[in-house]
């Protein structure tokens, strides 16, 4: 949940970016903490292995600016997408308001995708959070494959297998090149912010 | 979790009396989810605070896993000792930790009795 400090009038909402191992959450957060700049106060951290893989989180702050009096504040976060590391994901999901779902839009990767929302579920589930009440976006990564001529699911197949139960809001993109990166990240602090007033009140 | 005006007020004096008062350069109170609570920095505002705050979560929430790989339940304290500067992080309960930076000046033994009371009189201000 959500820390609101009354004194300070500062709201800090943690959002999580989950998915598969390469599906490309970090490269999400790198575009954002590039293009976001003014709103960020710090370094973006990250600690990863010696090959560059995402060992336990990536995270900055995110500075909204006022809403409704207070100062609000959005962590983001990755999690490291690697089978091995679910130790870890479990960790950085405590106290999570919000998670987008990055799945990896080429063929090879349909099971990992599957196996990555379940696990997602289960890791919810340990801090009594629903995977059907929590705010939730699934953005299709790496649409930008087919140009390369790489096979890639169609949307069709991605929502059966991702949304069909969920119905949450999902969105096309190209992480590497920027495309609805930030629309991915728009819906989601809108919807978590709309769920912690509905909290609030 | 929502602290009110005078709990914050409270904390803020239990941290400046017995930390910042004996010497104590930084001191941050945060829940287990990286969130900041509270801060004081005396005379080094340039920390990055929630980065601080969020990797001294992770680190906490995996040395607990470590704990329960040797069997114990946990580790309840956490220090890290540097050329100049020292981090000692300590649990206050279930959802809150405190995280305090300091030099070479303060001995670790006087900090943890300066730490039993400060914990004493949170776990009081956040049962309020």
């Amino acid at each position: 949940m959500a820390f609101i400090n009354l004194k300070d009038r500062v709201i800090q909402a943690k959002i999580v970016y989950y998915g598969p191992g390469r599906c490309g959450k970090t490269t999400n957060l790198e575009y954002v903490y590039e293009k976001c700049r003014p709103q960020v106060n710090s370094e973006m951290v990250t600690v990863k292995t010696q090959g560059d893989r995402t060992l336990f989180f990536d995270f900055f702050p995110l500075d909204m600016g006022k809403i409704g009096g207070f100062d609000v504040k959005i962590q983001l976060y990755t999690v490291p997408g690697q089978v091995k590391y679910d130790s870890t994901r479990r960790l950085v999901l405590k106290g999570v308001d919000g998670v987008v779902f990055v799945a990896d839009s080429a063929v090879g990767r349909r099971e990992k995708n599957i196996i990555s929302i379940r696990n997602l579920e289960d890791n919810l589930k340990i801090y009594n959070k629903d995977i059907h009440d929590i705010p939730l976006v699934i953005q299709y990564n790496k649409r930008d494959l087919a140009e390369e001529g790489i096979e890639i699911l169609d949307i069709e197949t991605l929502e059966k297998d991702l949304n069909t139960e969920l119905r949450v809001p999902s969105f096309e993109a190209s992480a590497v090149a920027g495309d609805n990166v930030v629309l991915t990240l728009k819906k989601i602090i809108s919807l978590t912010l709309a769920s912690l007033e509905k909290q609030l009140k | 979790m929502i602290l009110g005006q005078k709990q914050l007020d409270e904390i803020h004096d239990a941290l400046t009396k017995n930390l910042i008062g004996s010497g104590v350069q930084s001191v941050m109170l945060i829940d287990t989810a990286g969130n900041v609570i509270a801060s004081i920095f005396n005379g080094n505002e340039t920390i990055d605070l929630y980065s601080l705050a969020a990797l001294a979560a992770a680190n906490f929430g995996a040395m607990s896993c470590m704990a329960k790989i040797v069997g114990e339940d946990e580790f309840s304290l956490l220090f890290h000792k540097g050329e100049k500067e020292n981090l000692y992080f300590c649990k206050v309960n279930e959802e809150l930790l405190l995280v305090n930076i300091f030099d070479n000046q303060i001995s670790l033994g006087f900090l943890r009795l300066k730490m039993a009371k400060v914990v004493e009189e949170l776990l009081a201000v956040v049962a309020e």
